[in-house]
């Protein structure tokens, strides 16, 4: 099968730029990913042709603009396969998705949320600011070191006072991907409802979120070739329904009155004030844009690319892998023995290779990986085997100069 | 002594004499090298620099035979990082805080003349620790 990758990069126009004189080598794909000129001209063309505040006014353009608002979010829908489109709210991004969850949910005393310890941070704090708020317990899931999630131990874990299991999709730091499906399975017989941070799964996968019967999807747009700004939580209608407005403002109200207010009916209820709608009809864009890619193409292009730097990695002397789980995706996380992280980032970016170093935003999975950082690089649509090559040379440079 | 004005000209005299990007980071990462580690109980919570990326500790301290100037001494754990530690030890160190408060930390970087070495972000942390210096010396003066 053949996948045209030049084609494909030919779409997105900030990859002919150079950093310090060299071609961009753009391996920070997890952390953002770069956008095709459909979603830029989407966007341009928005506000060149087509642009009012929506829901309110009764004039055409308003009424053009609410139905592109609108139709970005059937797009979302059918994307992910949810029953209809008012079980898509749009939010400001993956982290105020899972924000509204954690803000809404009917938590006391004593109850517990089930994390794992490979959760991004934007799928802890809301859960800390439950234990500190309101003395909610927080139950950790671990996993091994290639970061696969012990499901028998998510049973265990599970009690009576279980509020919800709250899972990545999808490991942002080792692409490991988790056993959704099952997850939700084993918290259902229990009673307890899931919620899944998608934010890396749905750019890789093919997400259904009805097959997985997932109460809760979050993800975010940036990611997804889309722009910043705009995220999804999808919620099971009676999921949304239990949940109070997160923000309070215009567009979510029903009735308001002196001494009493009621609420509008999701997805509204949690678009307080005037959404991101520009960015809203960007990702419907990159939705479009993305399935009329072929995504099996690209999920094996990806592949191609992720097993041919591990497998050269692989080869180094004093390189440590980390996740390398068989069922990953799109994302090398390593360490170069003697150097931190940032050494090897800021060397390799004076070469022109972008990676990220940090944390990323993984506290806890470091810890349990028993370091205090890695080097990722992470894979988009758009990269090549070239680009990995040049990544491998550069980084023989870095561990030179680092030597 | 020379000035700070002076001690950046130095500095970028230094890496202006060397041949290449390569060089100059080379340099940099010997700088850490030399750099000597702070002892274990200095790598705290209180010495320990917000905004970095990577770990970095500043520890600001009065010597009895100069007591109007601060001295400085710092780590990381990344050997860059360190470099840049170093550099600015050579910048900051045995500095009255006047002198220390009137540095321009932006044009610091720009003057050094690493950049086309090193990309100065945010999380490198070298704005973080010319504001932790500045922020002693202010705390001092």
């Amino acid at each position: 099968m053949s996948f045209d990758v030049a084609a494909t990069r030919a779409q997105f126009p900030i990859l002919s730029r150079e950093v310090y004189g060299r071609p961009l080598v753009y391996l920070d794909n997890a952390a953002s990913a770069q956008k095709p000129r459909a979603v830029i001209d989407a966007m341009s063309t928005a506000m060149e042709c087509s642009y009012a505040n929506v829901h309110r006014g009764l004039h055409t353009l308003a009424n053009e603009t609410t139905e592109a608002y609108e139709a970005a979010r059937a797009s979302v829908s059918r994307f992910i396969n949810a029953p209809s489109p008012d079980t898509v709210v749009f939010t400001k991004g993956g982290t105020e998705a899972i924000n509204i969850v954690a803000a809404g949910l009917d938590v006391k005393a004593g109850d517990e949320i089930v994390l794992s310890v490979m959760e991004h941070h934007a799928n802890i704090v809301p859960w800390h600011f439950l234990r500190e708020r309101k003395g909610a317990v927080l139950r950790w899931l671990d996993v091994d070191d290639d970061g696969n999630l012990d499901l028998s131990a998510l049973d265990a874990l599970i009690s009576p006072r279980t509020r919800i299991v709250a899972l990545t999709h999808m490991s942002n730091v080792l692409g490991v991907k988790t056993p959704a499906a099952q997850i939700v399975e084993v918290a259902h017989a229990r009673g307890v409802p899931v919620l899944l941070d998608g934010c890396q799964a749905v750019v890789h996968d093919r997400v259904d979120v009805r097959a997985l019967d997932a109460d809760f999807y979050a993800f975010t747009g940036h990611k997804l070739y889309g722009p910043t700004g705009i995220g999804v939580l999808y919620g099971k209608r009676e999921q949304l329904a239990s949940l109070p407005p997160f923000e309070g403002g215009g567009e979510m109200i029903d009735i308001v009155e002196q001494e009493r207010i009621t609420y509008n009916e999701p997805p509204h209820r949690f678009e307080a004030g005037t959404p991101p709608i520009l960015e809203a009809i960007g990702l419907g864009a990159a939705i479009a844009w993305l399935e009329s890619q072929d995504r099996k193409a690209i999920a094996s292009h990806e592949a191609r690319l992720c097993e041919a730097m591990m497998s050269a990695l692989r080869e180094l002397d004093g390189v440590t892998l980390y996740g390398q789980s068989p069922d990953k995706a799109a994302i090398v996380a390593f360490n170069v023995d003697g150097a931190h992280p940032h050494d090897v980032a800021q060397i390799l970016d004076r070469q022109g290779v972008a990676v990220r170093a940090g944390h990323h935003c993984a506290q806890p999975l470091m810890r349990r990986l028993g370091v205090t950082a890695t080097a990722r690089a992470s894979f988009a649509c758009y990269n090549t085997l070239e680009e990995v090559s040049v990544f491998m040379e550069a980084l023989h440079k870095s561990r030179k100069l680092l030597g | 002594m020379s000035t700070i004005d002076e001690a950046i000209d130095e500095i970028a005299t230094d890496f202006a004499l060397l041949p290449d990007w390569e060089e100059r980071i080379s340099y940099v990462i010997e700088l850490g090298r030399a750099l000597a580690p702070l002892p274990e109980a200095e790598r705290n919570e209180a010495n320990r620099v917000r905004g970095c990326a990577s770990q970095v500790w500043l520890v600001s301290e009065r010597r009895a035979d100069a007591p109007d100037r601060l001295f400085f001494r710092g780590e990381s754990d990344a050997h860059l990082v360190r470099g840049e530690i170093a550099l600015l030890l050579r910048l900051f160190s045995d500095r009255t805080p006047a002198e220390i408060i009137s540095a321009d930390p932006r044009a610091v970087f720009e003057r050094l003349g690493l950049k086309d070495a090193l990309t100065a972000q945010r999380s490198n942390g070298l704005f973080a620790m010319m504001n932790r210096i500045q922020a002693e010396a202010r705390a001092a003066a």
